[in-house]
This record gives C-alpha cells, structure tokens and sequence, in this order.
C-alpha cells in the first residue's frame, strides 16, 4: 500500500527527472486530485496511531484520577484549572507572576547561551584532542571523569564563583552539555581517513584551510551527534538549575507551582517542557542533515 | 639521458618499538622528461611505499629524490597523486573536488575566471565536464577516477604520480580508463609513474616497466624498456611480437623468479 503512494509523490516532486522518454509512454498522469488523496492516506496513517494511544491513555488518567481524594488531577481538571495560562500565555503582572511564554523564553535563553558557549569550546578543545595525541593524554582523564559530575552538583559551586543566578544557571548548562561535544568531536577528528590528509597535503592546505576545509566537513557528522546529545543535557538541567536559582524561568515556574499546590499547572509545564525539548532535539537533527549532506556516503 | 625525476639509494625502515623491518633497499631510478613509468611487483613488497617517498607523504630513511636536481621531501601539487580509492572528498562536488588543487596553485597567476576556466578545461579532458555539479556519491567508481585525475591533472604536476589507479575498478571500466591516460599522455607529455599489479597495464601504458623483488628489503630486480610505438592499440597489441616478449618476461619475473611467497 505504501510503494505506490511513494511512487506518485516523487513523480510529482520533479517532473523534470521523470520527463525521460519512457515515462512519456506510459498513460497520462493519475490526475491530481488522486495525488492528493494518497497523500493525505499515508498521512493519516501516521498520525492516527499516537493519536489513538494519547487518546487511551488520556481516558485512563481521566478514570484513575477522577475519583474524590485522588493525589493528582485528572486531564479534564488539568485543562479547567489552566485554561487561562494556556489561552494568555504572554500576560505580565511583574515579578515573577509572567505568562508562560515569558518563562519558557526565559529558560530558552539561558539554554542558548550556555549552549552556543559549549558547542564553542566543545568543538575546539574536541579538536584539540582528536588532532594532538599529547593533549589527549593529557586531557582525556580529565574528560572522563568530570564529565560524570552530575549537572546539578556544579550549582554551589558555580553560585559560590559567579555569586549570582544567571551566570550560574548559563555554567551549569555549558558544563553539562559541553562533554559529549568534545568527545564526539575528538571521534571525528581521529576518524578523518588518512586520504584526506594525503590529499590536503599535496594541495598543500596551510593548517587555517585544512580547519575548514578538510577537519570540521569530514568529522561533521560525529560532531553533530555530539551537538544532539549536548542540547539534550541541556534542556534537562535547565530545569532542576532555575529550580534552586529562582526568578523567571519554567523551572522555577513548576517548583513555584508545587510549593503553591498549583498541579495542574506543574502538568501542563511538563508538557510544555517536553514539547520544546523535542523541538530542539529535531532542530539539531534537522540543521546537521542539512550541513553534513554528502558527508556520510562517500 | 636527462633525469627529470631521480630516486638516489633511497632506504625506507619503519620502526615499531624495537622491532624494525627494511622495507625498501638501496633504490635507485631515473626517469626522463615525458615518459611514462611503472612499478610493478607483489601485494607488499613497498611499491606504494616507494610512491609515497616520491609523493612525500612519508620520509626516505635514508636517500633522497630529486625532481629537477633539487631534492624535495615533503608533499607538494608538482608530484600530484591519484590515489587508489579516489579520495575525492565526498562533501564537495565534482567541480569544487578539482577547484580546491587549482585554487591553491594558481592563487596568484591566474584570476578567478581563469582558475574557473582551467577547472572547467581540466573536467572536459577526463570527460567528466557534464557531471560538474554532482557529488561523489552520485556517480560511478571510474567517473571517480576520471575526477580524481582530473584534479592531480589541474595542478600541472611536474610529476603525476598513480597509485594503482585502476586497481579498484572492473575489467571494462578500467580498460576504458587506461586508453584515457594513455591519451591523455600522448597529447600533454606528462612524466607519469605508476603503480601497478598488472601485467597488461605495464605493458601497454608504458615506456619503463621497473619490476620490484620481494619484500622485505625489496630492491629494483630488473628494468624493461618496452620499444614499442605510440599511439598503441590495446586490440592490434594483442598478437604484437614485441608486446608478448615483453609480457613474457615480466611474468617469468613475477611468478618465475620472485614468486610471491606467503608470509611465513
């Protein structure tokens, strides 16, 4: 059911490759309309299957929770208890009483920041260390074990450095998400085939160019990895870090919500966490397809 | 005889740890301005070594090569090499595979409209100028190949230097191939050393047939000069007097008198 639905949708997608003389004998094209609903078809049957199981277990949660003195709501009280959050999430009454979108934006910057620091020094020092066996030596066990440290263990150390919130939250994200980086990074790099090498030397790339040109494409997809598994880590810290640090930011938002009893609106971050979490995950997926297209097949 | 290109007593020992084996002894070989040169001999006796001393890439032991009377020891486009196994780099296209080697040789004597000219010139002699924007992986292994030679070919080697170039390919494709090279001799003149295993190639393509003994310490057992006229036809060859004494006697080389022995 599914070969010719593939088949009709590549057909439509470039005429030009299939303007071959062949494929003007055949019959005329099934008319559009027909194009349309086989796509809709293979749609559906995506979409229907995680919407039957959310659906199911939605209806479960709704019968386990909806007797009196249960612990957790149910969904039906969730949404009545948080239709306002979800309908405005941009109301600003000061402090840290914000809309949602104001918090989730919050903790989105943070995670930026101490992100973009961390794809920075991860990629350089993974550079480092793949290229310079000395500095693999000498960094390696390092690496290895702090990389261990649990996220939330850098929190009082960091607040005892930078003696404030912000650049502690920014730190705790650098460092939990820059070891997978590094170490991918130093992967590709060890793993560029020595023809590579070979061929830049006789070109004759002085060491700027052979950066560029030959290390970050060919290692381009053990780096992305990296960068996936690091924006991963980093989402999950920022939560439990704004928890202690305070001030606008979702995680802050959950812990203030559950010292207001408020558990409904702790589910509904949690959705929202989850949500953005796997956005940024396809985000990173999706931008290194696109960078390292051509890399992986040779 | 002129030397265009000389390799003087070159050693070649690796070393691991305290083990070292002798890979190559006391080579020694010249070669004129505009001929074309292979090496032929067994998997392992350090032919591609030896390509690889001349190349650059590794360091003689001892001795040295001398490329118009100055010694060169380290990689550089006047001895570009066509690897093996292509190495395009498989992230760029066709066009920009060939224009990385030119913009670097050419950055200062030509302009940006010559380099792209000289790209597009060197593409069109592999007959590859309709595959410009394609990626490595979106076209054939002798489609590689032909690139590959087009981009040792770009830089305007003093040397080109072939590493097995046909080794990784099919019969047809590669017979194809080699009238292409040998074309592509006849009308530039280049001064070409290759790497071979096969006797048909040796004899067909070249003007020198230097037959290596086996390794380790592998040396120059025997040098052929193969008289025969060019342009050569690979079909009129086939029942070529000189062509078969020629053949005959790199295979008694081969299989007779350095036959390949199995590591012990």
């Amino acid at each position: 059911m599914n070969m010719p639905a593939t088949k009709i949708e590549v057909e439509t997608a470039t005429p030009a490759a299939t303007a071959a003389p062949v494929v003007a004998m055949t019959p005329k094209r099934p008319p559009r309309s027909e194009a349309y609903a086989r796509m809709a078809r293979e749609t559906v049957v995506r979409v229907i299957p995680p919407l039957v199981v959310i659906a199911l277990l939605t209806l479960v949660w709704e019968l386990v929770c909806r007797r009196a003195g249960s612990a957790l709501p149910p969904p039906s009280k969730v949404f009545k208890d948080t239709k306002e959050l979800i309908l405005d999430p941009f109301f600003d009454h000061g402090g840290i009483d914000k809309g949602l979108f104001w918090h989730l934006s919050a903790s989105l910057q943070r995670v930026a920041l101490g992100y973009s620091l961390s794809a920075i020094a991860g990629i350089a020092l993974g550079v480092l260390v793949g290229q310079s066996v000395w500095a693999m030596r000498g960094l390696d066990p390092l690496f290895q074990v702090l990389r261990t440290i649990p996220p939330l263990a850098w929190l009082p150390l960091s607040l005892a450095a930078f003696r404030d919130g912000q650049p502690s939250a920014i730190f705790v994200i650098f460092i939990t998400s820059v070891w997978p980086i590094i170490i991918n990074t130093a992967v590709g790099i060890r793993n560029i085939p020595q023809d590579y090498r070979n061929v830049a030397a006789v070109v004759q790339l002085n060491p700027l160019e052979f950066f560029a040109k030959i290390m970050i494409p060919a290692a381009a997809p053990y780096i992305f990895t990296g960068l996936r598994i690091g924006i991963g880590l980093s989402w999950l810290a920022i939560v439990a870090a704004e928890m202690l640090i305070g001030g606008v930011g979702i995680g802050f938002f959950i812990w203030d919500a559950w010292n207001s009893s408020h558990i409904s609106e702790i589910i509904l971050a949690l959705f929202y966490v989850g949500i953005i979490g796997f956005v940024l995950d396809r985000l990173i997926a999706g931008l290194g397809k696109i960078v390292t297209r051509g890399t992986a097949t040779s | 005889m002129t030397a265009y290109l000389k390799l003087d007593h070159i050693d070649k020992i690796f070393t691991r740890g305290a083990a070292s084996t002798e890979v190559l002894k006391d080579i020694n070989l010249t070669i004129e301005k505009g001929q074309y040169v292979s090496i032929i001999g067994h998997s392992g006796c350090g032919k591609s070594t030896l390509l690889n001393i001349i190349a650059g890439l590794t360091t003689a032991t001892t001795g040295g090569v001398l490329l118009e009377n100055r010694e060169v020891n380290s990689p550089g486009p006047d001895r570009a090499v066509v690897f093996q196994n292509h190495s395009l780099l498989p992230w760029l296209t066709v066009y920009e595979n060939v224009r990385l080697g030119v913009d670097k040789v050419f950055a200062k004597t030509k302009t940006k409209a010559e380099r792209d000219a000289w790209v597009m010139h060197n593409l069109n002699l592999v007959q590859m100028a309709h595959a410009r924007d394609k990626r490595p992986s979106e076209i054939s292994g002798g489609m590689k190949q032909r690139v590959g030679i087009a981009r040792a070919l770009a830089m305007e080697p003093k040397v080109l230097l072939l590493d097995e170039p046909f080794g990784a390919l099919d019969a047809l494709t590669r017979a194809h191939l080699q009238d292409s090279v040998m074309a592509l001799h006849q009308k530039l003149g280049n001064t070409i050393l290759m790497i071979t295993h096969d006797v048909d190639e040796a004899v067909l393509l070249s003007d020198r047939i230097v037959m290596m003994t086996n390794g380790p310490s592998a040396r120059i057992g025997e040098v052929l000069e193969v008289p025969l006229a060019r342009p050569r036809k690979r079909l009129e060859l086939a029942t070529n007097a000189t062509y078969l004494k020629c053949r005959q006697r790199v295979l008694e080389f081969l299989y007779e008198r350095h036959r390949f022995v199995e590591a012990a």
